[in-house]
């Protein structure tokens, strides 16, 4: 792993990680994006602003989330495993993080209205939540198809009092649902915050989400400190959709000369297959809702379609910082299939009784995946709970008992 | 002094020798290329100028039209259905060469023409007698520092787009940028219109009191004989997208959707 001077990592001041990220905006955003980009960082330096900050998250939101040992799992597997548990955050993932960092933000720029774009509906649901808190107006875009295979969370979104618009352009799923919330807030320029849901977007949106993510990593340092004797893990493991928690994870630990990162790509049925959402490993450099990174896409240009079993992972893209990470080699990012993530979801289910969200599941199912020594020291990120994709679950339950699944069908034979 | 250095780069540009003859009450219409279906470009070409279209802008379909609203998105994914692309527009547009003499600029977003390869790009809509381009999502620093000097080598003019939103310092730097004219999007909406569908003669109004070295034109949101008529009296044309698209996906012919939008307008 390549050493790097131990500091704090920043985009340019064009928001640029290395060649990605930037700001590839139609002039329709221009000024509600510079507005943000003008604005942010001195607001966010404010002490009221951290005070409320961090008052929010250890009383409402609950941090500092355990960093668990989980002593089956890592008996099973030999190595030492901590599980930093997202998912013990109030609304249950770290989505939570971002929304009160960015809801804060936004009203102290005195912006009336939020709206958001969501995909597994976590990041919704976190939205609606601190609007719900703090009262504003809240309109959630989620894809048509996202809103079917989600439905807990609409229900759970439409009673914290948003209002869900289903997105029925393009692949119905996160990508467009991202395209429509633009689009509507070039329509409402003047009082609408845009609360982005992940390290992507123009700058300056990938560098406020991973620095209110970072929460993980700098609790993750405390705790380890405090079970370990020590500031560096051997690995930290953490699913990457647009790339939130895989940057809150990784922060503190880039470029140490100690800690392997490793971010789980949603493979879906594989990642040489079409059906996948594998940016890093099956896509190459493009635009994308203003950022230039990896980009799954045909030769013309046109950003494809993807498949994963978990909403949140379904984006044909990738955070610009990830994009520079793995260049860098700063960090690795490996594709783990639907099959692969359904099965570490039932074994952390069976072995610690956590039952992870889909997209969690794909960081736990790294343990088959990558290199370590024994008594390693492992962090996997859980960032969040799996009572939203219990119809997955246990469709492939009873899939399972009922033993006409295939992997099952294998071992029969 | 840069304006008579302009000049020799573009000369033989047809919109250059329009924009030379004709300053004002100018009409352009735009439409998206492989809509409705993938050979109608050169037909949807030819209407436009029998009709009097003085210039005409050709967009380049897209995945994900971040500025577009439902109608254009509609016909961008029924032309990339259509199996249209950045290559076979070229191919179409090159088999036109000679039978259609409208001033031609490609309007798309920056990602197809980034894969495709800019240099490349531009040699391809040169000779297929391409006059400009306008990419939205191309900022216009990156514009200076690495792509300007492709178009200029090319004679392709290039155009930014300025809202009610831009400030005063952007417009001047777009208004540097920008050969032949800038493109005044009259409402802070994607194209066809947002809550009012009005666009702001005041912003309009407030360009002309610029003294910009190019014209303005106004396009985003004119749909009908008055929003034509206050384009002509606050800027130097009308650019009409959406209110031509929508008559074409209800009518699927290009003749009869030409032949109403005109009606609408002039009839
Ligand atoms: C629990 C959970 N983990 C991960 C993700 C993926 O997002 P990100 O890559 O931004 O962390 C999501 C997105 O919905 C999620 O709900």
């Amino acid at each position: 792993m390549t050493k790097k001077e131990k500091t704090e990592i920043n985009p340019d001041n064009r928001g640029f990680y290395g060649q990605y990220g930037g700001s590839y905006i139609p002039e329709l955003l221009w000024a509600n994006v510079e507005e943000l980009r003008t604005r942010y960082s001195p607001i966010m330096s404010e002490k009221s602003y951290t005070d409320e900050l961090d008052r929010l998250l250890r009383d409402y939101a609950g941090r500092p989330t355990p960093l668990y040992h989980a002593a089956n799992l890592s008996r099973k597997t030999g190595a030492k495993i901590y599980l930093k548990r997202e998912d013990l955050c109030h609304t249950g993932s770290h989505k939570l993080n971002n929304v009160l960092g960015q809801a804060l933000l936004a009203v102290k720029m005195g912006k009336k209205q939020i709206i958001a774009e969501t995909g597994a509906g976590q990041h919704g649901v976190a939205t609606a939540t601190v609007c719900a808190l703090m009262n504003l107006p809240c309109t959630i875009f989620m894809g048509e198809k996202d809103t079917l295979r989600q439905k807990l969370n609409v229900t759970r979104m439409e009673m914290l009092g948003a209002t869900v618009v289903p997105v029925s352009s393009g692949s119905k799923t996160l990508k467009d649902a991202t395209n429509e919330a633009i689009r509507h807030w070039i329509n409402n320029p003047d009082d609408t915050y845009y609360l982005i849901g992940s390290t992507i977007g123009p700058h300056p949106y990938p560098d406020i989400v991973t620095k209110l993510q970072s929460v993980i990593s700098r609790e993750t340092i405390t705790q380890l400190r405090e079970k370990e004797g020590r500031d560096e893990p051997d690995h930290v493991l953490a699913c990457v959709g647009g790339g939130s928690n895989a940057a809150g994870a990784f922060f503190g630990f880039i470029g140490n000369g100690i800690t392997r990162l490793t971010g789980a790509e949603a493979a879906g049925e594989g990642a040489d297959s079409k059906k996948t959402a594998a940016s890093i490993n099956k896509g190459s450099m493009g635009i994308i809702h203003g950022s230039k990174t990896m980009l799954l896409q045909n030769k013309d240009g046109q950003v494809t379609e993807t498949h994963s079993i978990s909403a949140g992972l379904d984006y044909p893209g990738i955070g610009p910082l990830h994009a520079w990470l793995s260049k860098e080699g700063l960090a690795q990012y490996l594709p783990v299939s639907d099959e692969e993530a359904i099965e570490a979801a039932f074994d952390l289910t069976e072995t610690e009784g956590i039952i992870p969200a889909l997209e969690s599941a794909h960081a736990v199912a790294l343990l088959d995946k990558i290199d370590f020594k024994p008594g390693a020291v492992i962090v996997i990120c859980l960032s969040g709970r799996g009572d939203k994709d219990m119809e997955t679950y246990s469709n492939y339950f009873e899939g399972r008992s009922r033993g006409i699944l295939p992997a099952d069908n294998h071992q029969a034979t | 002094m840069e304006k008579s250095e302009k000049m020799d780069e573009y000369r033989g540009n047809p919109l250059m020798q329009l924009l030379q003859t004709k300053r004002e009450k100018l009409i352009s219409v735009f439409f998206t290329a492989g809509f409705p279906e993938l050979e109608s470009t050169g037909e949807v070409l030819s209407l436009l100028e029998k009709y009097g279209a003085d210039f005409v802008e050709i967009g380049i379909p897209y995945s994900d039209p971040l500025a577009d609203g439902p109608v254009i998105q509609q016909t961008s994914q029924t032309a990339l259905a259509n199996g249209m692309s950045i290559d076979t527009l070229f191919n179409q547009l090159d088999s036109l060469h000679g039978k259609v003499n409208i001033p031609m600029i490609l309007m798309g977003y920056l990602n197809p023409v980034l894969q495709y390869g800019v240099e490349k790009f531009c040699a391809r809509a040169a000779s297929a007698g391409v006059s400009g381009v306008i990419l939205p999502d191309l900022p216009p620093d990156e514009y200076k520092e690495t792509y300007g000097e492709i178009f200029r080598k090319h004679g392709l003019h290039f155009i930014f787009l300025v809202t009610p939103t831009t400030p005063p310092e952007r417009i001047y730097l777009a208004d540097s940028l920008s050969t032949a004219f800038i493109y005044a999007v009259g409402s802070s909406s994607i194209t066809g219109g947002g809550k009012s569908g009005i666009y702001s003669t005041d912003f309009l109004q407030r360009l002309k009191e610029m003294k910009l070295s190019n014209m303005h034109i106004a396009g985003f949101g004119i749909k009908d004989r008055e929003s034509v008529r206050l384009a002509w009296e606050y800027s130097s044309g009308a650019i009409i997208g959406t209110a031509f698209m929508k008559k074409l996906i209800e009518s699927g012919d290009p003749q009869k959707a030409t032949g109403q939008l005109m009606n609408d307008l002039f009839g």
